[in-house]
């Protein structure tokens, strides 16, 4: 395992790291410290730069600007280093379909310079981890996507990094093979690896101990889920059910008492200062304009209303969707 | 270097290849069938030009003349016409390469004046085989004329005289001028050059285009490792597919085999260094599949068989281009291998384009490792 580290080491330090593609800003002073045994979560909508900052930590692309200490080493200054410590899975699926579990496997094993009984009792963890004991020689191509999903992980950490990156593992994959993966993630920051993982799902970001909000290249925000639905959402939140939600939120925008209103699916999110106190004058507001109603009812803030608030609707639905 | 590292890929890239019904094609059956095109295609001898005759006397002589062009090898009379207009549509439509006239005096002239014209027209679209025909029926004549001389000198019981001075031909290496002999070396190693190319023109783009390259650089692999690592596997394919084309060469073309096998291994073996360390270059550079493999065509296909020494020999071509062969890396091993074909040469004798080959790898895989680049974009 990774050499037993004081729960306080700074696994990963980025200092205003930047990215610029031509005139685009791909990544924009992102600043952010990952420490062992850490999950962070990267969540934002596509294109927001959240891989882009996960390929310039692993030493894939280079900065433009800014710094990153992953591992101990300068990642733009030795690449070499970084990667004898980091496990990475990217967004693309990027096993190789035509050699069996266990070619996969050994084969990482080498390219990270595993050797001898380390390597056996590794590939005996990787297979038993992918819960492919019994599929040893299939063929990778013939694996459905949650299989191929830990078998990947599987292979990232066959050299026990002390940090691992995750590119939207779970995309594509069943919820029951997304839970069993989270599983796996949370045994591994259990022994300490530092996990920085990229998702859109909301409900997954709530499974990291901090979450890294990135909108447009910017970090927009940075604490752990209830951290973030404290600072961000100043009052409470009201949700409204109805026939027609698009007329609601016309109505409802810029009235008296409603601080925010946006639109989650078939239903609308109010954020008020307090609930109890304001739910009259809002029910009086949609009698007034004729519009029914099936449900209203206080609710807890999730991630969602987070994002919403600071980052704005138009964006959030992107991130939103599945 | 880390050895296990390139192990790792070096065993790698062999399953896939012996689990790709596709590149397994490329690797055994595409030598076979271009040793079989070549082979059998490419041959610079003239032999059998077909040709017309225009007999216009009938005399026993000139009968005579026409029974020698037919014995030659290498005239075919296809067509015997009995006009002019008749005579040029065969040469206008292809269906012969010259013609062969006797005027209707022929015979009265040798008799009376002791000499006599024939007339032959000649096909000139392709110079290169007129002026070889045209030899060739100079030879015939000459023949010919030499044995009536020699009847009439007989017949006047005077001795035969002696020809001021004869060239006495001892020909070298290649003792029947066969070109098929000469070729044939050639042959092998256009199609070494060709397949090596196209056997690692692959191996780092299609790991770009499936994806897997990009988890692949996140690994502490460097780019040397990984160079060597993929060139190994294909070292040994190569020169697999190296013994079936030479085996082909000497079994079933028998190409004469004079020189020493441990000198063709190693030869042989340095080459294949070479054009493999090419296509790595060229699939380093590009990233899709397609680009890499018509690029490594391209760039193996014409110069190997114009620029080589293959088919045209580069002391007879102007300055410039010759300067521009001496970048064509089957030049070299063309050389080396009619020189162990032929004249049986051992390393010894091969020291210079030895040099140039090592030279020219030792160069492709500083370029070949620069090209790769462990980030994206």
């Amino acid at each position: 395992m990774t050499s037993p580290a004081p729960a306080s080491e700074i696994r990963i330090a980025a200092d205003k790291l930047t990215k610029r593609f031509g005139d685009f800003i791909a990544v924009n002073a992102v600043s952010f410290e990952a420490r062992a045994g850490e999950i962070i979560g990267f969540l934002g909508p596509n294109g927001a730069g959240k891989s882009t900052t996960i390929r310039i930590l692993t030493g894939l692309l280079r900065p433009s600007g800014g710094k990153a200490i992953v591992a101990g080493f300068d990642v733009a200054r030795s690449p070499e280093r970084v990667r004898e410590h980091i496990g990475y899975m990217s967004q693309k699926f990027s096993l190789y379909s035509d050699l069996s579990v266990m070619e996969n496997l050994r084969f990482f094993g080498g390219v990270y310079g595993v050797k001898g009984a380390r390597l056996e009792k590794r590939l005996k963890f990787a297979v038993g981890m992918a819960g492919l004991t019994d599929r040893t020689d299939a063929l990778v191509a013939d694996l459905s996507g949650g299989w191929k999903q830990r078998l990947a992980l599987g292979c990232a950490v066959m050299h026990e990094p002390a940090i691992l990156f995750l590119d939207e593992p779970t995309s594509g994959v069943d919820p029951a093979s997304r839970r069993r993966f989270w599983d796996l993630i949370y045994s591994l920051a259990g022994e300490g690896v530092s996990v920085v993982i990229t998702t859109h799902y909301m409900d997954e970001a709530e499974y990291c101990n901090r979450i890294a909000l990135i909108n447009a290249g910017k970090l927009v925000a940075l604490g752990s889920p209830s951290e973030l639905k404290r600072s961000a959402i100043h009052g409470e939140i009201l949700l409204v059910e109805g026939d027609n939600p698009g007329a609601m939120l016309e109505a409802l925008e810029g009235a008296p008492a409603v601080r925010d209103v946006a639109p989650f699916g078939s239903s609308l999110h109010i954020v008020v200062d307090d609930a109890a106190r304001d739910r009259p004058a809002i029910e009086a507001l949609l009698k007034q304009r004729e519009l029914q109603w099936s449900r209203i009812e206080p609710i807890k803030p999730t991630l969602e209303d987070v994002f919403v608030q600071l980052v704005g609707g138009d964006r959030a639905k992107g991130a939103a969707a599945p | 270097m880390n050895l296990r590292r390139v192990k790792a890929i070096a065993k790698k890239e062999i399953i896939q290849v012996w689990r790709d019904p596709r590149s397994l094609m490329v690797v055994l059956l595409m030598p076979l069938m271009q040793m079989a095109l070549l082979g059998y295609g490419v041959n610079l001898d003239i032999k059998h030009v077909p040709i017309c005759v225009f007999d216009r006397e009938g005399s026993q002589q000139s009968e005579s003349l026409m029974k020698a062009f037919q014995a030659s090898a290498y005239f075919n009379i296809v067509e015997t016409e009995r006009d002019y207009d008749s005579l040029k549509r065969a040469i206008d439509a292809g269906r012969c390469k010259m013609a062969v006239v006797i005027p209707p005096d022929f015979s009265q002239h040798l008799a009376t004046r002791n000499s006599a014209e024939v007339q032959t027209i000649l096909d000139a679209t392709d110079d290169n085989t007129a002026n070889i025909a045209r030899g060739y029926a100079e030879a015939v004549v000459q023949t010919f004329s030499g044995n009536i001389e020699a009847q009439r000198l007989q017949s006047l019981g005077e001795p035969l005289p002696n020809p001021p001075a004869i060239a006495q031909y001892r020909v070298w290496f290649n003792e029947d001028l066969e070109s098929r002999d000469f070729i044939i070396p050639g042959v092998v190693a256009i199609v070494l050059a060709l397949v090596g190319a196209q056997l690692t023109s692959l191996t780092i783009s299609r790991e770009w285009e499936r994806g897997t390259m990009e988890v692949l650089v996140s690994t502490p692999v460097t780019r040397s490792e990984l160079m060597v690592g993929k060139i190994a596997p294909y070292v040994l394919i190569g020169m697999l597919d190296a013994a079936f084309c030479l085996a082909i060469a000497v079994f079933w073309f028998a190409a004469p085999f004079r020189g020493s096998v441990f000198t063709l291994f190693v030869t042989t073996l340095l080459f294949l260094i070479v054009v493999l360390g090419v296509g790595y270059f060229i699939s380093a550079s590009i990233r899709s599949q397609i680009g890499a493999s018509q690029v490594a065509l391209l760039v193996t296909m014409l110069p190997t068989t114009l620029l080589s020494g293959f088919a045209f020999p580069i002391d007879q071509m102007p300055r410039p281009v010759q300067w521009v062969t001496y970048l064509v890396h089957s030049r070299y091993y063309m050389t080396i291998l009619k020189a162990i074909f032929l004249k049986g040469s051992g390393l010894g004798d091969l020291v210079a384009p030895i040099a140039a080959l090592t030279i020219y790898a030792i160069v492709i895989g500083i370029l070949a490792t620069r090209a790769f680049r462990k980030t994206l974009g």
